[in-house]
């Protein structure tokens, strides 16, 4: 069982290994950026635009202090909060809309609506509603990120092989087994992609409901940082909260996606 | 669609529906497997394991060759080790080999795949098996290796087969009788019971039968083939 568990761990760090060499390209294209942003750097001066160096250098200096990693936590803790609740009831609803024609029909224009309408309108309702803490920034999160993963999971559904629902009937599988085994996998290639968009979303939109209603988390320290005209700060948040948002998406959602659709990579390497 | 459908299939009997491309075989078909519900009329069915093969392999793209076999089993509540027994079991039969089994569907050939999906509804020991042209897209060879598979899971089993096809000779081969349909609305107009044992039935034989078969003005009309001459 052991074996078979660090077999397993093996397996999963080997397919990382494997999937970071392959964005080696990337690196190139991330050297190239910032190349060109030092070299804007140079010509504008550290007040406009301070060299990646001076970035960093002030971002290591905020996580020697001990000042980043509470504040990177704060942000964490309320964009994932506000995700996980998109994740969770975006994804059951979207399920049932797509089941059901009547439910998807009705939905639609509620869902227009909701992707149409702009994050900060949310934000000002949100700070009407919650004021300042932390309801404000899970909250505009939450109904920012949901309209697009409810999305994802109703067009999954919808699209099912209708073939494919005449064997599970044909089969008499049960409703558990037609989901298990029929619906969420093939509904994941769909759900996978907007949940991944929505966790960059609900990145930039925690900070931005920070920025205007919280007294911690990166949002607030850039409103720190911008009213001591401190742009080396701004850029060292700017740049923690990017790498922050890299590192869930490439290192955690992108193998987890890979190792639920290896199917997918089978299949298309034998035509 | 249809009108005036009278259509019994017996236990272990195999039935050959044959007709045109658009007579309303496949939504016959559909009736009996429950798929569809009939407007008027009344579909009544003793056969407690249906089973039916359809004319692409439609297996899940997403499970292994071995969990798709087990799917019918997994349904009735059969526990995964000895699902996986069964399906193996019958695979090697089939003429899948281990390695099949463990690649997904995607990456079998369209025979391999034709195997797993016969190997799929065999696995729940159907006691009527329905083939909506299961076999059509395939090649002669492929073919007649299905056909000799599938008498030998109908000898053991003793399934009925309810099969619909627009080729004549393979209603001839497997049939115990023969149903012929013609479109709008869709009708059965003739029927032709086929006495020689499936066992016995060698290639001449069918090429002969087929070739009587072709003749006859019920067929032609269906099929629209112009009058024979002097016939």
């Amino acid at each position: 069982m052991t074996r078979n568990l660090r077999q397993q761990a093996g397996d999963a760090l080997t397919a990382s290994g494997h999937y970071l060499w392959s964005g080696w390209g990337s690196l190139a294209s991330l050297g190239i950026f910032l190349a060109i942003w030092e070299l804007t750097a140079q010509q504008l001066g550290p007040l406009i635009l301070p060299t990646p160096i001076e970035a960093l250098t002030t971002l290591r200096g905020l996580f020697e202090s001990g000042a980043a990693w509470p504040e990177i936590a704060v942000t964490a803790r309320r964009a994932l909060a506000g995700f996980g609740l998109s994740v969770l009831i975006g994804s059951l609803l979207g399920l049932a809309a797509g089941v059901s024609m009547t439910a998807s029909m009705m939905a639609r224009p509620i869902i227009t609506v909701l992707v149409g309408m702009p994050p900060i309108a949310w934000l000002i309702l949100a700070l009407l509603w919650f004021g300042a803490g932390d309801g404000t920034p899970v909250f505009t999160v939450f109904i920012a990120c949901f309209p697009i993963i409810f999305v994802g999971a109703m067009q999954g559904t919808r699209t099912l092989d209708g073939q494919l629902k005449e064997v599970a009937r044909m089969f008499g599988l049960s409703t558990w087994m037609k989901l298990t085994d029929v619906y969420l996998p093939h509904v994941v290639s769909y759900l996978f992609p907007a949940w991944i968009s929505a966790l960059g979303m609900s990145w930039k939109i925690v900070v931005m409901a920070e920025l205007l209603s919280t007294e911690d988390g990166i949002g607030a320290a850039l409103a720190v940082s911008r009213s001591h005209l401190d742009t080396a700060a701004s850029m060292a948040w700017i740049v923690a909260l990017v790498g922050t948002l890299l590192a869930i998406e490439y290192l955690l959602l992108e193998p987890l996606k890979r190792r639920v659709e290896s199917w997918r990579e089978f299949a298309s390497s034998s035509n | 669609m249809l009108e005036d459908i009278a259509l019994n299939v017996g236990e272990g009997e195999a039935v050959a529906l044959v007709g045109p491309s658009g007579c309303g075989k496949t939504t016959l078909l559909n009736l009996a497997a429950g798929l569809l519900t009939p407007w008027e009329g009344t579909i009544a069915s003793s056969f407690a394991r249906p089973a039916m093969m359809f004319q692409q392999p439609r297996l899940l793209p997403w499970k292994r060759t071995l969990a798709n076999i087990g799917l019918g089993l997994k349904a009735r509540g059969v526990g995964r080790a000895e699902r996986d027994r069964q399906a193996a079991g019958l695979a090697a039969r089939m003429g899948l080999t281990a390695d099949d089994l463990a690649k997904f569907p995607g990456a079998l050939s369209g025979g391999m795949q034709s195997r797993a999906a016969l190997a799929r509804a065999f696995a729940v020991g159907p006691d009527l098996l329905l083939l909506d042209e299961a076999f059509s897209a395939l090649d002669i060879g492929l073919k007649s290796e299905l056909y000799r598979l599938l008498a030998g899971e109908r000898a053991a089993h003793g399934s009925a087969v309810l099969m619909i096809t627009h080729d004549l000779m393979e209603a001839v081969r497997l049939a115990d009788r023969i149903l012929v349909m013609s479109g709008s609305p869709g009708r059965i107009v003739a029927e032709h019971r086929v006495d020689t044992p499936v066992a016995a039935r060698d290639e001449a034989w069918v090429f002969a039968r087929t070739a009587e078969f072709i003749r006859w003005p019920e067929i032609r009309a269906a099929f629209a083939l112009p009058p024979l001459e002097g016939a």
